[in-house]
C-alpha cells in the first residue's frame, strides 16, 4: 500500500493545513510534559536521507520522529553510496529493502522527492530539494504566526530579498497565499524569479519601503553559495543599505521571521535578530511539533492520496 | 560537391499500392489511385507484383529529417545507426542526416569516412553525416573543413552547443567559400542560458528551476544571421524554440539572408506547461526548452508562411538510467522519429492550425531543400521514396515497443493519430506495419 | 434502521446511577478525578463530576484525555482507515499521585481504547489507583480489560454498531443500536 507523500505545499489543501497545525497546537502540549514522548509510531521506521548539508532540520525531524518512539536511521549525503556513483533510485531502492514507513528527504535537486517516491511504498517528506520547495519550513511558518500573530487569512506578509534562490519562499509564498494572506515580495530585481506574480500570486516591488504595510516581514537569507560570481547585487554592502531589515525600516508590531541561517549585518540587522519582537526563535522552537505533527498525519491518515483527499473533504464537510 | 548518403545494399521493391491518396505537394500531385514501384523506381506495369491495398490511406513522399542524434560513436548503449534508422524508417523517413556531438566528437574524415562504411552496412534509410564546426566542438579552431567535405560530410554543425565566439563563427562562414558545406547552428548564447534546464517563466519560477530565457537563442540567431549577410554565408539554424527567434528570422529573411530554419515536432506540439505536473518531468527535458504557448503560436505560424522552411525531430536518444533522475541531473533531448509525423498531424493538421500538405512538404521536400540533398518525390519515374500512412489509425504511444533503442519521448502516453504503414527509401522496402 | 436502546430519561437515570457507585466506593470524593476520554467521556465526565457534587457536597477533579497518540494501530499497514484520526487535548491539571483516577467513556467494546487511556495517563504522574467508568458495556474485549461501573450491559453482535448521543455534542441523550452497514 502506497503512503501519502508532503512534496509540495500544494500537496495539501486549506483542510489539510488546518489539521496539521491543530495537531501540533496538541504535540506542544506534549513537549509541556515531563516524559516528552509518546508511542503513536512504536514500530515505525523513519529514514532521514539528507544528502544535502543541513544540521537544523535533520536534528529537527530526528527527534520529532524520536519524540513519536519511531526508529530513525539518518543517513548524511557524506560518505553515503550516492557519491560513489549510484544513482537515487538505487539508493532509494536499498532502503526500501528495511521496509521503513517514511523517507525524510533532502536532496541538492528539486523534483528528488519525486522520483523517490516514484521507487517507495513509505511516504517521502520534502525536506528541502534545491531550490524547489520546503513544505514542513512553510507549515511551521504558518503555526509560528497563526500562534504568534493570530488567523492567517487577511493577514499581509512581505518576503524580502533573495527570493530566486530561495525554496523557502516558494512554499511559503504558496502556503500563506493557501491560507489566505495578502503576500507581496520586495527584493533587488534580480533576485526576484521571472513572472512571479503570475507564477505564485504575489505583488513585486524593489522598494523597501513597500515593507510598511505588511504585518510580517519575512526576512530571506542572501544565499551567496548558489550565486557563484554571478553578480546578482553590486555588492553586499548595497544590498544591506537597500534592502536589509532594520529596526529603522519598521514600524511598531510588525513581526520579522527569517528560516535561518542568518547573514546578520547583510539581510538583517544583529539587533533586530536578537529583538523579542521577532519570531526568529519561535519559529526554531516550532519546527519539532510541526514535524511531529507532518509524521503523525501521514502515518496516521489514509493511505494513498486521491481516497484520502475524498475522505478527509467528506470530514470536512460535514 | 555534395555530401554523401549512405544505405545497407537490399533489394529493389517491387509492389502496386491500389486506391490510396496519392499526394506530392512539392510536384503538385494529389489524385487518388493506383501507384506502381518495379524495381525500386515509380511507374511501370503492375503486372507480377505484389498489391497493398490503399484505400483511405495517403501516400506521400519519404520524410527528411535533417537532424538526429544516432550516438555512434560512444554512446551505442542509447542508439546505433542500425537502430536509429530503423527508428527513422518506421517514422516514414528515407533519409535522416545525424549530427556529430558524438564521443569522440565527428571532427576528422577518418571517423566520418568509419561512420560511412559503417551506414553502408547498417542503415536501413539513407543516412548522411556532419561534422563538426570546431575540433572537439570546443569553439575554438577550425575543423578541416575542405577535407571533411572530400569525405562526404552533408554539412558541419556544433549543435548541442554553441559556437559562442563570434570571431570563429566568421571564420568559418568566410571559409565556406572554400569548402562549400553548410553551416548548421545550435543557437544559443552560454552566458544567458546559464545553467538553466527549462524555459524561464511562470512555471520555471514556480517549479524552482534555473530558466533559459527565450533571448538567449534569439541573441544569437540575430548576431548569426547578421555574420552570415556580411560574408554572404549561407546558414541554417537548428530547432527554433522562441517567438523572438522567428521575429530575427523574418527580419533576415526580409534583408535577403540566406538563412534557412528548422522547428522540432515537441516545439510545435507542447508547451512548458507539460513540465509541471509530471512526476517523470525529465522526458520534456530538452535544449532549447519547450516554451510559453505564445511561442508555439508564432512557431506554427512560422512554419505554415516559411518563415521556418522545415520540420526536424533534433531525435536524442537517451539511456533511460540517464533521465531516471532529478531534473536538473537528466540530460537534455527526446527521441522523436517514430512519432514526428503522427504528433504534429495529431497537434497541427487535426486541429486545423497547419494545413496536411503543408506539412507534407515541411517534413519531405524542405528540408531535403534546406540541405542540399535529394529531394523526394512520387513522380513518375524517380527512385521510390515514399511513406503510406494511414490517417484514421489511433495509437497510444509507448503501447507498441519503440525501434529505438531508447524510451525518453515527450508524446509517450498520448493517443496520436496517424501510422506509417509501408517506407519505402531510396527503392527499398525500410519498414512495413504487420499489426 | 436504528433501534433506540435507552432514551432521554432511561439515559438521566443511568449516568445518575453510576454517579451514586462512585460515591459510594470513595469515601473522600475531593480525591477522585474525573478523566473523560475523547470525545464523548468528556461531557459525561462533567456530568458526572456536577452528580458527585450534588450528592456529597464534595468536588472531583475533572481532566480529559485523549489516545490518538496512543492508539496500536498508526500507521500499520492492511487496516485502512478513511481520515485522520483528530489529536484531542489532553488536560489534567490536578495531581495524578494524589488522586483515584475514574476513567470515563461512553461504550466499551475491545477495551484497546481504555488500554490506550491507561498508557496517556502514566506519562503524566502515577496515580495511587484506576477506575473506569462507562455508560454502555457492549461486550467483545479483546483485551482483560473490566469496568468498575457500568451504566448498560448490552448484549451485540460485532455487526451491530452502538451510538451514544449527548446533548452537549449531540443535541440530545440516546444510546443506538445499528446494523453496519457492509
Amino acid at each position: 500500500m502506497k503512503r501519502r507523500s508532503l512534496i509540495a505545499i500544494t500537496d495539501l489543501d486549506r483542510a489539510d493545513v488546518a489539521r496539521i497545525l491543530r495537531t501540533a497546537n496538541r504535540f506542544s502540549e506534549v513537549m509541556g510534559r515531563d516524559i516528552k514522548k509518546v508511542p503513536t509510531l512504536r514500530g515505525r521506521t523513519v529514514v532521514n536521507l539528507f544528502l544535502e548539508a543541513s544540521t537544523r532540520t535533520s536534528t529537527s525531524f530526528e527527534l520529532a520522529a524520536k519524540r513519536l518512539s519511531a526508529d530513525v536511521v539518518s543517513i548524511k549525503g557524506s560518505g553515503s553510496s550516492l557519491e560513489k556513483g549510484e544513482s537515487l533510485k538505487d539508493t532509494v531502492l536499498t532502503l526500501e529493502a528495511y521496509g521503513p514507513d517514511v523517507f525524510v528527504m533532502r536532496h541538492p535537486h528539486v523534483g528528488a522527492c519525486r522520483i523517490a517516491a516514484k521507487h517507495t511504498q513509505a511516504a517521502v517528506v520534502n525536506a528541502g530539494d534545491g531550490k524547489g520547495e520546503h513544505p514542513t519550513q512553510a507549515l511551521l511558518d504558518l503555526y509560528t504566526v497563526e500562534r504568534e500573530v493570530g488567523p492567517i487569512d487577511g493577514l499581509h506578509v512581505a518576503f524580502v530579498g533573495d527570493v530566486l534562490h530561495s525554496r523557502v519562499a516558494r512554499s511559503g509564498i504558496a502556503g500563506f497565499r493557501m491560507m489566505g494572506a495578502d503576500v507581496s515580495v520586495v527584493a533587488p530585481p534580480t533576485l526576484v524569479p521571472r513572472d512571479l506574480e503570475d507564477a505564485l500570486g504575489a505583488s513585486v516591488s524593489a522598494d523597501i519601503r513597500d515593507i510598511a504595510d505588511a504585518d510580517v516581514v519575512y526576512v530571506l537569507r542572501m544565499q551567496m553559495e548558489r550565486m557563484g560570481r554571478g553578480g546578482h547585487v553590486p555588492s553586499l554592502r548595497e544590498y544591506a543599505a537597500r534592502f536589509g531589515v532594520s529596526h529603522e525600516r519598521l514600524r511598531p508590531g510588525q513581526r520579522v521571521m527569517h528560516a535561518g541561517p542568518m547573514n546578520r549585518g547583510v539581510e538583517i540587522t544583529s539587533a533586530l535578530a536578537d529583538d523579542p519582537q521577532a519570531l526568529i526563535e519561535r519559529q526554531a522552537a516550532n519546527g519539532l511539533v510541526v514535524r511531529m505533527a507532518v509524521l503523525y498525519d501521514l502515518l496516521a491518515g489514509p493511505e494513498d492520496a486521491p481516497a484520502a483527499r475524498e475522505a478527509l473533504a467528506s470530514v470536512t464537510a460535514a | 560537391m555534395s555530401g554523401r548518403l549512405v544505405q545497407r545494399p537490399g533489394a529493389p521493391a517491387g509492389l502496386v499500392i491500389r486506391g490510396a491518396r496519392v499526394l506530392d505537394p512539392a510536384a503538385g500531385i494529389d489524385h487518388v489511385g493506383d501507384l506502381v514501384i518495379r524495381d525500386g523506381r515509380l511507374g511501370g506495369r503492375p503486372d507480377g507484383l505484389e498489391v497493398i491495398d490503399g484505400t483511405g490511406k495517403v501516400v506521400v513522399p519519404g520524410l527528411v529529417d535533417v537532424h538526429v542524434h544516432l550516438r555512434v560513436p560512444g554512446r551505442e548503449e542509447a542508439e546505433d545507426i542500425a537502430t536509429g534508422t530503423r527508428a527513422a524508417a518506421a517514422g516514414g523517413f528515407v533519409t535522416v542526416l545525424a549530427m556529430p556531438n558524438t564521443e569522440p566528437v565527428v571532427d576528422s574524415a577518418a571517423i566520418l569516412g568509419s561512420l560511412l562504411e559503417t551506414g553502408e552496412r547498417e542503415a536501413a534509410v539513407r543516412v548522411g553525416f556532419y561534422a563538426a564546426i570546431t575540433t572537439g566542438q570546443q569553439g575554438e579552431g577550425l575543423t578541416e573543413h575542405g577535407d571533411l567535405a572530400d569525405s562526404g560530410a552533408v554539412g558541419l554543425s556544433d549543435d548541442g552547443r554553441p559556437v559562442t565566439s563570434a570571431r570563429v563563427m566568421l571564420r568559418a562562414l568566410q571559409y565556406q567559400r572554400a569548402a562549400g558545406l553548410p553551416l548548421v547552428l545550435h543557437e544559443e548564447d552560454p552566458t544567458l542560458s546559464g545553467r538553466g534546464v527549462m524555459h524561464e517563466g511562470a512555471i520555471s519560477t514556480r517549479l524552482g528551476l534555473e530558466g533559459i530565457p527565450s533571448v538567449s537563442e534569439s541573441v544569437q540567431v540575430a548576431r548569426d544571421c547578421a555574420l552570415a549577410a556580411y560574408e554572404d554565408a549561407r546558414i541554417h539554424i537548428c530547432h527554433v524554440s522562441a517567438a523572438e527567434t522567428v521575429e530575427e528570422l523574418r527580419l533576415a529573411k526580409a534583408r535577403g539572408v540566406r538563412v534557412t530554419a528548422e522547428v522540432s515536432p515537441h516545439h510545435l506540439c507542447l508547451t512548458d506547461a507539460a513540465v509541471e505536473p509530471e512526476v517523470d518531468p525529465a522526458r520534456f527535458k530538452m535544449n532549447p526548452p519547450l516554451r510559453e504557448p505564445s511561442d508555439r503560436e508564432a512557431l506554427i505560424a512560422a512554419l505554415v508562411d516559411g518563415t521556418i522552411d522545415c520540420v526536424a525531430t533534433d531525435h536524442a536518444p537517451h539511456a533511460a538510467q540517464l533521465k531516471d533522475a532529478p531534473f536538473e541531473e537528466a540530460p537534455f533531448g527526446v527521441i522523436g522519429l517514430e512519432t514526428a509525423f503522427a504528433s504534429c498531424f495529431t497537434h497541427l493538421v487535426l486541429p486545423g492550425l497547419v494545413p496536411l500538405e503543408v506539412l507534407v512538404r515541411r517534413m519531405s521536400s524542405d528540408p531535403a531543400v534546406c540541405l542540399g540533398i535529394p529531394v523526394p518525390t512520387l513522380a513518375d519515374g524517380a527512385v521510390a521514396d515514399l511513406a503510406l500512412i494511414d490517417l484514421e489509425a489511433v495509437e497510444r504511444v509507448g503501447e507498441h515497443p519503440f525501434h529505438s533503442k531508447s524510451t525518453n519521448c515527450a508524446f509517450t502516453g498520448e493517443e496520436l493519430r496517424g501510422r506509417v504503414l509501408l517506407t519505402v527509401a531510396n527503392g527499398q522496402v525500410a519498414h512495413r506495419r504487420t499489426a | 434502521m436504528a433501534k433506540v436502546l435507552v432514551d432521554a430519561d432511561q439515559f438521566r437515570r443511568t449516568v445518575a446511577r453510576i454517579a451514586h457507585e462512585i460515591v459510594e466506593h470513595h469515601a473522600d470524593p475531593s480525591r477522585v478525578a474525573l478523566v473523560g476520554i475523547h470525545t464523548r467521556g468528556v461531557p459525561l465526565a462533567r456530568r458526572l463530576q456536577g452528580l458527585i457534587r450534588e450528592y456529597s457536597g464534595a468536588e472531583p477533579a475533572l481532566g480529559t484525555v485523549d489516545i490518538a497518540l496512543y492508539r496500536d494501530d498508526v500507521g500499520v499497514g492492511g487496516r485502512r482507515r478513511s481520515v485522520v484520526p483528530v489529536v484531542g487535548e489532553t488536560q489534567l491539571d490536578f495531581d495524578i499521585a494524589d488522586h483515584a483516577v475514574i476513567l470515563v467513556d461512553d461504550v466499551l467494546y475491545t477495551g484497546r481504547t481504555i488500554r490506550a487511556g491507561i498508557d496517556a495517563l502514566f506519562d503524566y504522574g502515577r496515580p495511587p489507583l484506576v477506575q473506569l467508568a462507562v455508560l454502555v458495556d457492549r461486550g467483545h474485549r479483546e483485551l482483560p480489560i473490566r469496568p468498575d461501573y457500568v451504566g448498560r450491559n448490552l448484549p451485540t453482535s460485532r455487526a451491530e454498531r452502538v451510538t451514544v448521543h449527548l446533548t452537549e455534542i449531540d443535541g440530545v441523550d440516546e444510546v443506538l443500536l445499528e446494523e453496519e452497514a457492509s
